[in-house]
């Protein structure tokens, strides 16, 4: 008996023993589904070098958000910036981690991908439905010796909130006046035509299936599912096809020195080689929080992630951020956390 | 002894109660939860929310009439595929199928219920779609789409995503269910009732429509109700086949929406309390509309019960 209750409490005091770290290492975060596979590929390879394990749970930008705000997760991820004077209110501190690219994709028999150039107006025409063939002269005059089918054009859209139509509207918004004044900017629309598809792969699988069918989705899944997508003019006035080095002008040509706690939207940027519609993950994290050392590990997690988890993130295509916004977002940090 | 048998009676009884009581009260949370959270939306927009198209998350502005259109008419549709199908099913098995044939039937047809409504909506959108959008569609805007007045029902682009996919969808998710129910039902017509029947000479189908039905018809016309009510409810489904637009459509081959889908849309980004609300409110305009349905099937079951009695 007396052997039992020796090896109960070994039993227990190793259980404590083991128990005690691991709560101590979790990191939670919620937010953002577009940064989520890169953040599950980091807190993979972190957690096998530190043994700290971040736990985050995609639940959208909005859910993100309204988390953090409660307090109930170390850091909340955002497609969308808070501006300046609501983070102060919510005593949040704010800065960019990932970035990548929203991409109109099309359906269109015998057009390849790259192979169709639209304007920002005339994507915004597009989408408002004022624009309904693919043979329509405004097309046909920004793409000559292409020869473009009579099909109509149907708009596939997102049907849920989304941090991808957030940043694309913003960009339809930048870009076409009639767009401010009837539709706006936010995380869903009133969208005036085409279908809703659920999440990226919804929107994909719509344009996949519908022929004279146009979407947009984030870039990562144009490479896994190959769709043909459109090269856009940006605000330089050149035609710029999405890739990670597109993607990156824009991240460097933004002027990010002047945005207090990085409130910019990287949309319609004027690199001259610059992605028109490229977008930011935010992080959001309590200026003074409830629980330091966590607050502490997350930020030890992000500094790894922006610099040796860059790696890992090319492989998933996502684009590393420029290293002078890098060096901000350490100012940042310095400044913010003391 | 007497005593203790009466005790025992007593905690049975009110165990029974406790148990029907539990879910009067979840019923009476979940309608009471639903009305509190939507209130804000029928507060501002009144009762017309129920009236109105808009839904517009940037102004703010919301109304409900394209998800419950949506809603009601996928509904109806699956049951008008569903019903007769599900009726044919039955009496196959029960009437005409031989006793080896109609068990493997069965098991088939339960196994039908068994599949998860996420797999008919990935079917629906991979397979079915492309099929509606390159020949049904077409041909019924060609042939149906020019009639004067029932040509408004079926105009508009093949996309193939639309009101009626979508009750094609949900009518082939509900018809094991109402099979089911009916098969069960005609099983339980006493032969003799049967038997007596075919002696007097009638034809097999005289015998289901003057025996078989009129026995079972209250169970019957339950099974479809029981039907009806998974089809208003269904999400996940719909929301891959019905393009999840709010447009207003008369035409049955353009997209819509549905409350259900609607809901599971938009709620985790839905950003602002109105918004929020708004998606509350459709919850409880759901919740009505599954009870009219209810009701509507009581008030008939006692119809046909008092015509039954004359």
């Amino acid at each position: 008996m007396k052997r039992f209750t020796t090896a109960l409490a070994a039993v227990l005091a190793a259980a404590t023993v083991a128990v005690a770290p691991v709560r101590a290492q979790q990191v939670t975060g919620a937010g953002s589904t577009f940064v989520y596979p890169v953040l599950a590929a980091w807190s993979d390879a972190y957690s096998k070098q530190t043994g700290v394990k971040i736990n985050y749970q995609s639940i959208g930008s909005g859910g993100g958000i309204a988390q953090i705000k409660a307090d109930t997760v170390t850091f909340g991820a955002s497609d969308m910036p808070l501006e300046p004077a609501r983070l102060a209110e919510a005593g949040l501190v704010q800065f960019p981690l990932v970035i990548g690219g929203v991409v109109p994709v099309v359906n269109l028999p015998g057009i390849e991908a790259g192979k169709i150039r639209l304007s920002g107006k005339l994507l915004a025409d597009i989408f408002l439905g004022t624009v309904k063939s693919w043979n329509d002269p405004a097309l046909a005059a920004l793409n000559p010796g292409t020869a473009l089918p009579a099909l109509p054009i149907s708009v596939v859209h997102r049907s849920d909130g989304s941090g991808t139509t957030f940043n694309f509207v913003d960009y339809l918004a930048k870009v076409s006046p009639d767009w401010r004044a009837k539709i706006g900017v936010g995380t869903s629309v009133s969208w005036p035509a085409g279908v809703g598809g659920k999440g990226n792969e919804g929107v994909a699988a719509y344009v996949q299936r519908l022929k004279g069918s146009i979407g947009y989705i984030e870039y990562a899944y144009v490479l896994q599912n190959k769709i043909p997508y459109a090269v856009l003019e940006n605000a330089a006035g050149s035609f710029v096809a999405p890739s990670a080095r597109s993607f990156q002008e824009a991240a460097a040509s933004a002027d990010w020195s002047k945005a207090q706690d990085f409130d910019l939207v990287m949309t319609n940027a004027p690199g001259a080689g610059a992605y028109p519609i490229t977008a930011t993950v935010f992080i959001l994290m309590h200026r003074q929080p409830k629980e330091p050392a966590q607050t502490k590990q997350a930020l030890d997690f992000f500094r790894w992630a922006l610099g040796q988890g860059q790696e890992v993130a090319a492989k998933l295509d996502y684009v590393p951020l420029p290293p002078t916004l890098v060096a901000q977002i350490e100012a940042y940090w310095q400044a913010s956390f003391h | 002894m007497a005593h203790a048998g009466a005790r025992g009676d007593s905690i049975f009884g009110g165990l029974a109660l406790a148990a029907t009581a539990f879910v009067l009260l979840v019923l009476a949370g979940i309608a009471l939860s639903t009305l509190i959270g939507g209130w804000p939306a029928f507060a501002r927009f009144g009762a017309s929310f129920v009236a109105r198209t808009a839904w517009d998350p940037v102004q703010r502005d919301f109304g409900a009439l394209v998800p419950i259109y949506g809603t009601i008419v996928t509904a109806v549709l699956s049951m008008l595929l569903a019903v007769p199908i599900a009726f044919g099913i039955a009496i196959f098995l029960t009437e005409v199928a031989p006793r080896p044939l109609a068990g493997p039937i069965s098991a088939a047809i339960e196994l039908l219920a068994g599949i998860p409504s996420i797999i008919y909506g990935m079917w629906g959108l991979f397979v079915f779609v492309p099929f509606m959008a390159d020949w049904v569609d077409p041909w019924l805007a060609a042939s149906l789409g020019r009639l004067p007045v029932l040509g408004a029902l079926f105009s508009g682009p093949p996309l193939g995503l639309g009101m009626l996919t979508a009750g094609i969808i949900l009518g082939v998710m509900v018809v094991p269910f109402v099979a089911a129910v009916m098969r069960d039902v005609f099983t339980l017509v006493p032969s003799a009732l049967r038997e007596s029947a075919f002696a007097l000479g009638a034809t097999r189908w005289e015998v289901v429509w003057h025996v078989v039905l009129p026995y079972t018809r209250t169970a019957v016309v339950g099974g479809i109700f029981l039907g009806l009510g998974r089809a208003l409810g269904e999400t996940m489904a719909v929301t891959f086949v019905l393009g999840n637009a709010h447009d207003f459509n008369l035409s049955l081959l353009a997209p819509s929406t549905s409350i259900a889908a609607a809901i599971a849309n938009e709620f985790t980004e839905a950003d602002s309390a109105t918004y929020l609300s708004a998606l509350i409110a459709l919850g409880f305009i759901l919740f009505v509309v599954t009870f009219i349905v209810l009701v509507f099937a009581k008030l008939l079951l006692l119809r046909l019960a008092r015509q039954a009695g004359r």
